[in-house]
């Protein structure tokens, strides 16, 4: 098999009860890209990511999260991912180093690489000032930049966002965008949920999911070509029908 | 109008709240009307009979006869009444002075000492009473039939708390009601909170173990009931003159089990309840209020229905409060004490094992 291949998922199958959640899915993502993972509301987004995530066991399936297998191996798949959710998930009452030397802190960092990794941070984001303030205090747009950045502190090979960007104003958006590509461009593999389609045009490649099948998966360009779409929404459209 | 459909759509799907605004004033009430009587029915007393002769006799038995008392032991001496206090059963003592029928023919007057065990004040007042009011019929009946009409003297003696204090009920009492909210409300909701935000999915997906999550909440709650405990104890004592008559170790020993009782079932609450709201609630009723009415705390658990007796049997503070002020007021130690504690122990296991297998439950 390829080692590049940083997740790998054959036949996955999760059931609810009667309900199909995931009905025998497959796909693979490659290290370093951004995988698009796209749909309608209750199509089975969430319900594939927290599997991906250990948050969820499937009930049947081949998986493997940064090489490690899904069933035997969920410690170190753990240790290599990381995880937004699509609630917001700092925490309001303590400021902005607290919030990330708690996470890091669980991830097992040393005090001097959080320290120095912090400084990093704050200037990056241009929020040096507001060390100490409360998350409460903070606009939405800098939290949510925030909560991805905390996300990766840790270096993971993997980050999971499940829908990062909802509820926020399209120029923070774009924003949040740009920090997906500089970590992307640091190695990291971007697995993003998301049902804002023009968001899907960002990605490298994109699988749309309906009904809890996979009904497309590849390029959002060539997805254009095939459905003879001028943008993602259009090739959605018509696959939903 | 269209609105108050709505509204009322939004109250009848929410089983929750309709089992919170319906189900819970009925328990209320059912709880309140059962458990407030100031009645005593079937309590449990010693007799010292030192003379054992007719009148002796004729008295215990109505004492029986009247149903508000039930001999548990026939005692020989007086070494054995503190003995008999110290196994918890037997409420009060009546003690006949020797030669007590020779006494009434000859001077026309007898001595009865009763002792209550006034850990429990309320009842204690309420047994002395209905004692003494027994024996005086007694004499009534006894004088219309003779000549020379004699008494009883009745020495009425309060073993534990001589003045009756009902600070002497009230400080374990509400040390078991404060250590129950803090520890299982604050641990419950705090974890519910992680869930409302969000932040729970995330620590879920973290290297740490459920183990660990639980320990990190439970931790801070245990060092703050513990300061707590303390506190209560020191109020406890410097306000109200509450004593601590037996082993403080033992007395913290004790408490921190309790805690521990109480923030494993904090924990469990918070498996079940999603919100901080419902935690909340859950941990009110489910809680405090049990805490505070079927614990024995105000009202004495013999006087409650069978059933509900049934149900006091399983509500943990009651023996908490039962270990606490048989270490405090009664100083007796863990021989007397370590059946409630094996209880309490037990609670506890149970809790922690039910909670730890329903938290790895959610990760499923």
């Amino acid at each position: 098999m390829n080692k590049n291949k940083i997740i790998k998922v054959k036949n996955l199958v999760k059931k609810f009860g009667d309900f199909v959640a995931n009905d025998n899915l497959n796909f693979e993502v490659e290290a370093g890209e951004i995988f698009g993972f796209l749909g309608a509301n209750g199509a089975g987004k969430t319900t594939a990511i927290k599997i991906l995530t250990g948050l969820s066991k499937p009930t049947s399936g081949e998986i493997s999260v940064a090489g490690y297998d899904i069933y035997k191996e969920t410690e170190k798949i753990k240790r290599n991912i990381g995880y937004m959710s699509q609630k917001f998930s700092l925490y309001d009452d303590l400021t902005v180093f607290e919030n990330i030397r708690f996470y890091a802190g669980i991830y097992g960092m040393k005090k001097q690489e959080i320290i120095d990794k912090t400084e990093s941070l704050l200037d990056k984001l241009d929020i040096r000032n507001h060390k100490n303030s409360l998350i409460r205090s903070l606009p939405l747009g800098w939290k949510q930049k925030l909560a991805f950045s905390i996300a990766i502190f840790h270096n993971p090979k993997i980050v999971f966002l499940d829908e990062p960007t909802g509820g926020v104003d399209p120029v923070t958006r774009r924003m949040f965008w740009e920090l997906i590509y500089d970590a992307s461009n640091s190695g990291i593999t971007v697995f993003v949920t998301t049902h804002y389609m023009d968001e899907a045009e960002y990605c490298d490649r994109i699988s749309i999911m309906d009904k809890g099948k996979i009904v497309a998966l590849d390029k959002p360009q060539i997805l254009k070509e095939q459905y003879n779409a001028a943008n993602i929404d259009e090739v959605f459209v018509k696959i939903a029908r | 109008m269209n609105f108050i459909q709505k509204e009322f759509r939004h109250i009848l799907r929410d089983t929750r709240t309709l089992i919170i605004m319906f189900g819970i004033p009925i328990v209320q009430i059912l709880l309140f009307g059962y458990v407030i009587s100031t009645e005593v029915k079937n309590a449990g007393i010693a007799i010292l009979d030192l003379s054992k002769d007719q009148a002796t006799i004729k008295i215990t038995e109505k004492l029986t006869a009247s149903g508000y008392f039930k001999i548990i032991k026939n005692l020989n001496s007086f070494d054995e009444i503190e003995e008999a206090f110290k196994q918890g059963n037997v409420k009060e003592v009546v003690i006949f002075e020797i030669n007590f029928d020779k006494n009434l023919e000859n001077f026309n007057s007898a001595n009865v000492q009763l002792i209550a065990d006034a850990t429990d004040a309320n009842t204690a007042n309420i047994i002395v009473f209905y004692t003494s009011s027994i024996i005086q019929n007694y004499v009534n009946e006894q004088n219309k039939t003779i000549k020379m009409p004699f008494e009883i003297k009745i020495d009425e003696r309060m073993l534990y708390n001589e003045e009756l204090k009902s600070s002497f009920m009230f400080v374990p009492g509400i040390m078991a009601i404060i250590l129950m909210l803090i520890s299982a409300m604050m641990t419950s909701i705090s974890i519910a909170r992680e869930k409302e935000l969000g932040t729970m999915e995330v620590l879920l997906v973290s290297p740490l173990k459920p183990v660990q999550i639980i320990l990190g909440k439970v931790t801070p709650y245990f060092i703050l009931s513990l300061i707590n405990a303390v506190s209560i104890l020191a109020v406890g004592y410097f306000v109200f003159d509450v004593p601590v008559t037996g082993s403080l170790i033992l007395l913290m020993a004790e408490t921190m089990l309790f805690i521990l009782l109480a923030l494993s079932l904090g924990i469990f609450i918070s498996t079940v309840a999603k919100t901080q709201q419902f935690a909340m609630m859950l941990s009110m009723f489910a809680l405090m209020l049990p805490t505070m009415l079927l614990s024995g705390f105000v009202f004495p658990i013999e006087n409650m229905p069978v059933w509900l007796q049934v149900i006091c049997q399983v509500m943990p503070p009651k023996w908490f409060i039962i270990i606490i002020r048989n270490i405090m007021l009664k100083g007796t130690g863990l021989l007397y004490i370590w059946k409630e504690t094996l209880i309490l122990f037990i609670f506890t296991a149970f809790f922690i094992l039910l909670s730890v297998k329903k938290f790895k439950i959610r990760l499923e």
